[in-house]
């Protein structure tokens, strides 16, 4: 099991988005139920752009969800207002095969038509299945298939690596 | 028994709708849970969701219905269904088709899930152990059984607007004897663990050994309304009256109308409801109809953020046992 530290990657991932906020329409923050949202609280808090925080909960859209049903324990999505022609910084925890990312996308743009959107990863741990790359990544981890990295903790958020053996 | 566990896939997920009897508790609170997700969903500009993409669902209404049958049609939509809408009444019934002909050919068109009304108690259940595996039964209202998503859509407004269902006071009033509406109600208050469910009604309005529902009953309006947190009023379903179970509606109007002076015994934040469609000046005064109290017309609303959420619930259900 790794240990990564969290706070470090937020802490350069906010110094590499910074400048993105020197302007008077700044970018909305939006952050993927549940890791990355976590995430893009973090960010929020250090970056305190005038925006509000939105929140995006990709079940609805998800390509597998037949299969895997719903969890009604995600709390719905939320928006700040209207995202026509703004710019969304798009955070997630993970990017794996790069599925989440899709339907998130297919999420925003039932909210409206975005300018453009940025998408932020704390670990990239590879193993794309679509074409979908991130324009600022925290850290880049590759990964085995049986491996699994996750976010935790309540307070200190922390990224440890398991192996799942089956 | 057998009929209850149809409306369960082995890992115990939801793959018809028919009952509440049958149900658990963490069913109906996923059930209330994800309609809460989804009005998030009616409430923004693009009203859709692609969970029922490619999907076909067919409305089989045998008996004639405005809000149910719409509000369903909006839910499939809204989850990006194909909808096919047949009123049956005026189509191959007439011709003397069999019910269970009328499913297998509309089988044979590939339809992934039905919505079905029918006169006859028990017409949903017998369509879901005929349908082929993979395809749901969603029932809106059969005879006097049950009509499921009414009450559950009904338990979502209560939990909206009082948040929780264990200090609540709950009073049914009207013709409990002949309405489905009430009898599923009174299984979801329940298995909801509603601390008092009520039922008023004139005796001849009332089931037989009413009590054994879980309910207390009451045929004064006046006392049953003491203090309740939820009036539920029902419609005087004239069409299913066979005899002289009332003098008239006058009278029954008189005696079990819900009236602005009568409601003043509720709590002074009680929520007024009615299933609809509602007979003004039978059951319920206009004025209390079209007072503050009343939700009637968010039960509408509520109504298609449920119906979504059983329908994308029974999808995923029926896929996965198939």
């Amino acid at each position: 099991m790794t240990d990564l530290s969290v706070e470090t990657l937020i802490n350069q991932l906010t110094e590499a988005l910074a400048p993105l906020f020197y302007t008077d329409d700044q970018p909305i923050i939006v952050g993927i139920e549940t890791g990355g949202y976590r995430i893009a609280q973090a960010l929020h808090e250090k970056l305190s752009p005038d925006t509000e925080l939105g929140k995006l909960n990709i079940t609805f859209y998800r390509d597998d969800y037949t299969k895997i049903g719903l969890h009604p324990t995600v709390k719905p999505s939320s928006l700040p207002g209207t995202i026509d022609g703004k710019t969304i910084v798009l955070v997630d925890d993970v990017l794996y095969s790069g599925r989440t990312i899709r339907a998130a996308m297919n999420e925003l743009f039932d909210y409206g038509r975005p300018e453009k959107i940025l998408l932020v990863i704390l670990v990239d741990r590879g193993g794309r299945e679509l074409p979908i790359q991130a324009d600022f990544i925290g850290t880049r981890l590759p990964l085995e298939n049986n491996q699994q990295i996750k976010l935790e903790g309540t307070d200190e958020l922390k990224l440890s690596i398991l192996h799942t053996d089956d | 028994m057998k009929n209850n566990n149809l409306q369960l896939s082995s890992e115990g997920k939801l793959k018809h709708f028919l009952s509440i009897e049958g149900l658990n508790h963490s069913i109906l609170s996923d059930i209330l849970d994800t309609a809460e997700s989804f009005t998030s969903v009616t409430e923004r500009s693009i009203k859709k969701v692609p969970i029922l993409r490619g999907k076909t669902v067919a409305n089989l209404f045998f008996e004639a219905s405005t809000r149910t049958r719409s509000t369903f049609e909006l839910a499939a939509q809204r989850l990006s269904a194909d909808i096919l809408n047949l009123n049956i009444d005026t189509s191959a019934a007439v011709k003397g088709e069999s019910l269970l002909d009328t499913l297998h050919n509309l089988e044979a068109m590939q339809i992934d899930m039905f919505v079905i009304r029918h006169q006859d108690s028990g017409s949903a259940h017998f369509f879901a152990q005929h349908v082929n595996p993979g395809v749901s039964v969603l029932n809106a209202g059969d005879g006097q059984h049950a009509h499921p998503t009414q009450a559950m859509l009904d338990m979502f407004t209560i939990r909206r607007h009082k948040h929780q269902f264990e200090n609540l006071t709950v009073a049914i009033v009207g013709d409990i004897k002949h309405s489905r509406v009430a009898r599923s109600q009174i299984h979801a208050l329940n298995l909801l663990n509603t601390g008092q469910v009520r039922v008023v009604a004139p005796p001849t309005l009332l089931p037989e050994q009413a009590e054994t529902l879980g309910v207390q009953v009451y045929h004064k309006l006046n006392k049953g309304l003491k203090d309740v947190d939820v009036v539920i009023m029902l419609r005087l379903q004239k069409e299913r009256m066979t005899g002289a179970l009332l003098p008239s509606e006058k009278e029954y109007f008189r005696q079990y109308g819900l009236t602005a002076e009568r409601l003043k015994l509720a709590k002074a934040d009680a929520i007024v409801m009615h299933p609809g469609p509602a007979n003004r000046g039978i059951e319920i005064e206009s004025s209390v109809m079209d007072g503050n109290q009343s939700v009637i017309l968010q039960q509408v609303t509520y109504g298609i953020a449920v119906r979504m959420a059983v329908m994308s619930m029974i999808v995923s259900g029926a896929v996965e046992s198939s």
